[in-house]
């Protein structure tokens, strides 16, 4: 490869575009241009004062750009161009499930049926979005092994938080007063930040060497405090823990609940299922095993799925199906608002229905055997993956377990670290020169300068042994001249980025003359 | 294999041999026997992609969307006109599907996007700092409420009755844990009763609640209301329709601290409630305790121009238990939506639409108060939505209209008991003065009918 430009990357070149591209739109505006064209004023026009008095209104208009058309779509257009995508290239994000987006979904949701159907359309004419909700719910009860289901929450988290909430409903139901919610300390991060935003203090449970739940140590910590464990399984090492059983009797021994984190629900689709291993809770992730587009950071969709205890306590509304099909009678789908135990609701309407439309398209087009494949193909590629690296990079990059992994494996950069010089960040870095997206880095925490890879299954064996051969290149090319990968990306629309000052000398909208907020 | 995977059997023999086992199934071997599956899930085979496209293209056309009625449904979510650059920018691959900017080098369209509509939100609000979106306008203002228990450790809660139910209810399920009670304030008048909030005031308020325009479409004063919570401390939050915000007064010129709200009404489908997105602003000094993604700009190696996500430490992926919330994953996409309604508008336009959704919806709610059996719920000045009371039962009159193929609005009776049989009307610029005069025709008819119907009997 003849010096550090010369690369695989592909549509991120950046020459073209970097002078329009960091121009914001405000700073493309000017006085008097426009796009927007309103509709006449057909009615009898009253004076303004008189419908909304003076001191109602604003002093003067928002400031907003003032383009052409054809520069609103030029200028977003070129920011498009700035992005790297999943459309584009391999996107090893670990605990992010970056599988293919299929195009079918967006058709279907883009259908006026769904896309103008207002939220409080009358039940009795909105069947179809009800029906579509009520066998997601089915298909998502069946995959999660439990019998009820709650579409409501609007992400992950906030599927956690759903879930910590619903703990809490539940030993309130029963007198019981909680304090504390158990965490491993290879949780996601969002775990203990629900934690603490639901009012419990968190406890940290130890991992063992591995890189199971620390079993003695969850003996010692789960007692008559304990509201809760939130668990991922596999966890985020990507290893599946082979005491699960043992686990959830422990927490359910002293009366806590077991939270099943569906970040990595992808490895076990049709596999294993979360009730089966004794989860209470469990929250997917739509956005990342069921294909909605992760759009730069979501939206995305946060269903839960709870055993028959937790069922009274579930956010409202609930879509039901009344009279079903007895009689000969048309089942209706209907909207549940009258729970009287439910710990009530978390955000507006009944959820990202746009995103159960996405997902339950997936379900439809796998199917059982799918579904299960999926899993398979993702735990088959993860696991083929780590083989190959470790085969090409294993000195450098050793797995931070020696185990099988499932759907995801994390490597340990702390040898890369030591004999070239390079860090797990400069690595990633220069991925980006070749083309890929890096995986996760640094995280888990407890794992030495740790690049967690999520291949998935949509991948193809040919993008894995690129991507093997490209960390190859990398640790040799550091082998002769680590500065190379310290100072990458080079082909990037913008280099290694000064993030201290930013959040030093925040700088978070575009300036003005005069102040906001005064 | 399925049609969105790759492995060939001869693939598969190959990885298998590199990976040193017999079997796909070998890999799943730390699967204890009682955490197994033994039988396949039980749900109908795969389909192909025609077939799922017409099962739920079937069952989509079992919906009455605003394009098979003439509706006049608000309440939170609005039927506006979306121009088609939009769906254009937003189904684009390098908007759709990247993840949250993690790596800023390769994500500049995406972060430069957000501080874009970052700018837009503060300039809506009069706020100097907003985020880059939340997951909706309820779940933003529960947000809010964590952001002042964080700030100032109190205990109460005073909440308008004009802020919208789910907003309420939001606030109410997700301060469970916060040792919190929640106060709710009156409507008198179509307003926020300032006298009632003023009384309901002490140093143990935590954030005071209202929504602008309120639930029932009334504009309110918010330079009023402002002043009592300002005196106890408490953090003032103000839950605004974003559309509305073109022309009314804004948060940051009345006073108000913090600004959410329901991000639908800019550039976003109806969806049947979602995904759309809530946007969040507030003053400075509580920036660093806002929840969410912030993008913010700055330099690269080479002194070029570029945008990061920043303030992190903030975030749960850094912070853990000390984060200042636990979103991760929120709306960018949508956010992006709302950005793009916003350049297409411009800074005339807006004002322009504000104008004349005032002036339609007056001729509104000139034309259906004078039906007989119908009067106004409160004069006060109104954007877009208005609520009536008609003299018959309401889930009656609304279903005499539906056969007629209208939709009047949304059904107060549930929410507010107190109105009697209360509707709420929103016209955006997608109804004309025509769709409003047949609106009116309608809903005379209907509750003529059934106003009287012992003349029938």
């Amino acid at each position: 490869m003849p010096g550090v430009m010369a690369t695989a990357a592909d549509g991120l070149s950046r020459a073209p575009l970097q002078d329009e591209g960091v121009r914001t739109i405000y700073e493309k505006s000017q006085p008097g241009r426009r796009a927007f064209v309103a509709p006449p004023i057909d009615v009898p026009v009253r004076p303004l004062d008189e419908l909304l008095p003076a001191r109602l209104r604003r002093i003067e208009p928002a400031r907003l750009p003032e383009v052409s058309e054809p520069e609103i779509v030029r200028h977003y257009v070129r920011l498009s161009k700035r992005n790297f995508d999943l459309d584009s290239g391999f996107y090893p994000l670990g605990s992010c499930t970056m599988k293919h987006n299929p195009r079918l979904h967006e058709r279907i949701a883009a259908l006026p049926g769904n896309a103008r159907l207002h939220p409080l359309q009358d039940p009795r004419r909105a069947q179809g979005a009800l029906e579509l909700m009520w066998r997601l719910q089915a298909a998502l009860s069946e995959i999660a092994g439990l019998p009820h289901v709650s579409l409501h929450p609007s992400a992950g988290s906030h599927g956690e938080l759903a879930g910590v909430l619903l703990t809490r409903a539940y030993h309130e139901d029963r007198g019981e007063e909680r304090t504390r919610i158990l965490t491993p300390d290879t949780a996601h991060g969002t775990n203990p930040a629900t934690v603490a935003m639901a009012g419990y203090e968190v406890v940290k449970v130890g991992t063992n060497e591995y890189g199971g739940v620390d079993v003695e140590d969850l003996r010692a910590k789960a007692d008559q405090r304990t509201a809760c464990l939130m668990l991922t399984n596999p966890n985020t090492l990507g290893l599946f823990d082979p005491r699960i059983e043992e686990i959830a009797e422990i927490v359910h021994g002293v009366g806590a609940t077991l939270y099943y984190d569906g970040a990595n629900l992808n490895a076990i689709m049709g596999k294993s299922r979360p009730g089966d291993m004794g989860f209470d809770i469990v929250h997917f992730n739509l956005h990342k095993s069921f294909t909605q587009p992760h759009g730069g950071g979501g939206p995305g969709a946060g269903p839960i799925a709870v055993s028959s205890e937790i069922e009274p306590y579930l956010p409202r509304p609930q879509v039901v199906r009344r009279c079903a099909g007895a009689d000969g009678q048309e089942p209706f789908f209907d909207l549940d608002d009258d729970r009287p135990r439910s710990i009530g609701r978390l955000r507006g309407f009944q959820g990202n229905y746009g995103v159960f439309v996405r997902s339950y398209a997936y379900i439809l087009s796998l199917g059982a055997d799918g579904l299960q494949s999926a899993s398979e193909t993702a735990v088959l590629n993860a696991n083929y993956l780590m083989a190959r690296l470790t085969e090409v990079a294993g000195d450098y990059l050793p797995p931070a377990y020696e185990r099988t992994c499932m759907h995801e494996f994390v490597l340990s950069g702390g040898s890369m670290r030591r004999q070239l010089g390079i860090r797990t960040l400069d690595l990633a870095k220069r991925l980006l020169d070749f083309g890929f997206h890096p995986p996760t880095v640094y995280f888990p925490l407890l794992v030495d300068e740790a690049l967690l890879i999520e291949p998935t299954e949509t991948e193809s064996k040919e993008t894995l042994d690129a991507f093997a051969e490209a960390i190859a290149s990398i640790l040799r090319e550091a082998g002769e001249d680590p500065e190379i990968a310290r100072g990458a990306p080079y082909t990037t629309p913008v280099r290694r980025l000064d993030e201290a000052s930013a959040a030093k000398r925040p700088v978070l909208r575009q300036p003005r003359a005069t102040p906001l907020g005064a | 294999m399925t049609r969105y995977t790759a492995v060939t059997d001869s693939d598969l023999r190959e990885m298998l041999a590199t990976i040193g086992v017999g079997s796909v199934e070998e890999l799943f071997a730390d699967v204890p026997g009682g955490s197994r599956l033994k039988r396949p899930l039980d749900l109908p085979p795969g389909k192909s992609e025609q077939e799922v496209y017409e099962q739920l293209r079937a069952l989509a056309a079992r919906n009455v969307s605003s394009e098979d009625e003439l509706s006049f449904l608000g309440a939170g979510m609005y039927d506006h006109y979306v121009p088609a650059l939009v769906e254009a920018i937003t189904t684009r691959s390098e908007f759709l599907t990247p993840y949250t900017p993690y790596q800023p080098e390769v994500s500049q369209g995406n972060l430069q996007a957000m501080f874009e509509y970052q700018t837009a939100i503060c300039e809506l609000t009069g706020l100097p700092v907003a985020n880059a979106s939340v997951y909706d306008g309820p779940s933003a203002l529960a947000s809010a409420g964590y952001l002042a228990k964080l700030h100032n450790g109190r205990s109460r809660f005073v909440v308008s009755r004009g802020v919208h139910p789910h907003a309420r209810e939001a606030l109410r399920t997700t301060s469970a844990g916060w040792g919190t009670t929640i106060d709710e304030i009156d409507l008198h008048n179509g307003l926020t009763d300032a006298r009632a909030l003023a009384e309901a005031m002490g140093d143990d308020v935590c954030a005071v609640f209202v929504a602008q325009p309120n639930f029932l479409g009334a504009v309110e004063d918010l330079d009023e209301l402002v002043a009592p919570i300002k005196q106890s401390g408490a953090v003032a939050v103000v839950s605004c329709d974003p559309i509305a915000l073109g022309i009314l007064r804004t948060p940051g010129e009345s006073g108000f601290d913090v600004a959410v709200g329901e991000g639908q009404p800019l550039g976003n489908r109806l969806d049947f409630g979602g995904p759309s997105f809530g946007f969040f602003a507030a003053r400075e000094e509580y920036l660093r305790r806002m929840p969410g993604r912030i993008a913010g700009e700055t330099r690269d190696a080479d002194g070029r121009r570029g945008f990061v996500l920043t303030l992190q430490t903030r975030e749960q992926h850094i912070r853990r238990e000390k984060a200042t919330h636990n979103i991760c994953t929120a709306q960018a996409l949508n956010a992006l939506s709302a950005m793009l309604h916003l350049s297409w508008l411009g800074q005339q336009g807006l004002v322009e639409l504000c104008e004349l959704l005032v002036q339609r919806t007056a001729y509104a709610r000139e034309q259906l108060a004078a039906i007989p059996g119908v009067t106004l719920v409160h004069q006060q000045p109104v954007v877009r939505e208005f609520a009536i009371r008609v003299d018959a039962p309401v889930e009656r009159v609304l279903e005499r209209c539906a056969a007629e193929g209208v939709n009047p609005g949304y059904a107060l009776n549930r929410d507010y008991p107190e109105l009697g049989e209360g509707l709420l009307v929103a016209v955006t610029e997608r109804r004309s003065r025509a769709d409003i005069d047949r609106l009116a025709e309608v809903l005379s008819v209907a509750v003529a009918a059934e106003r009287a119907p012992a003349e029938v009997a």
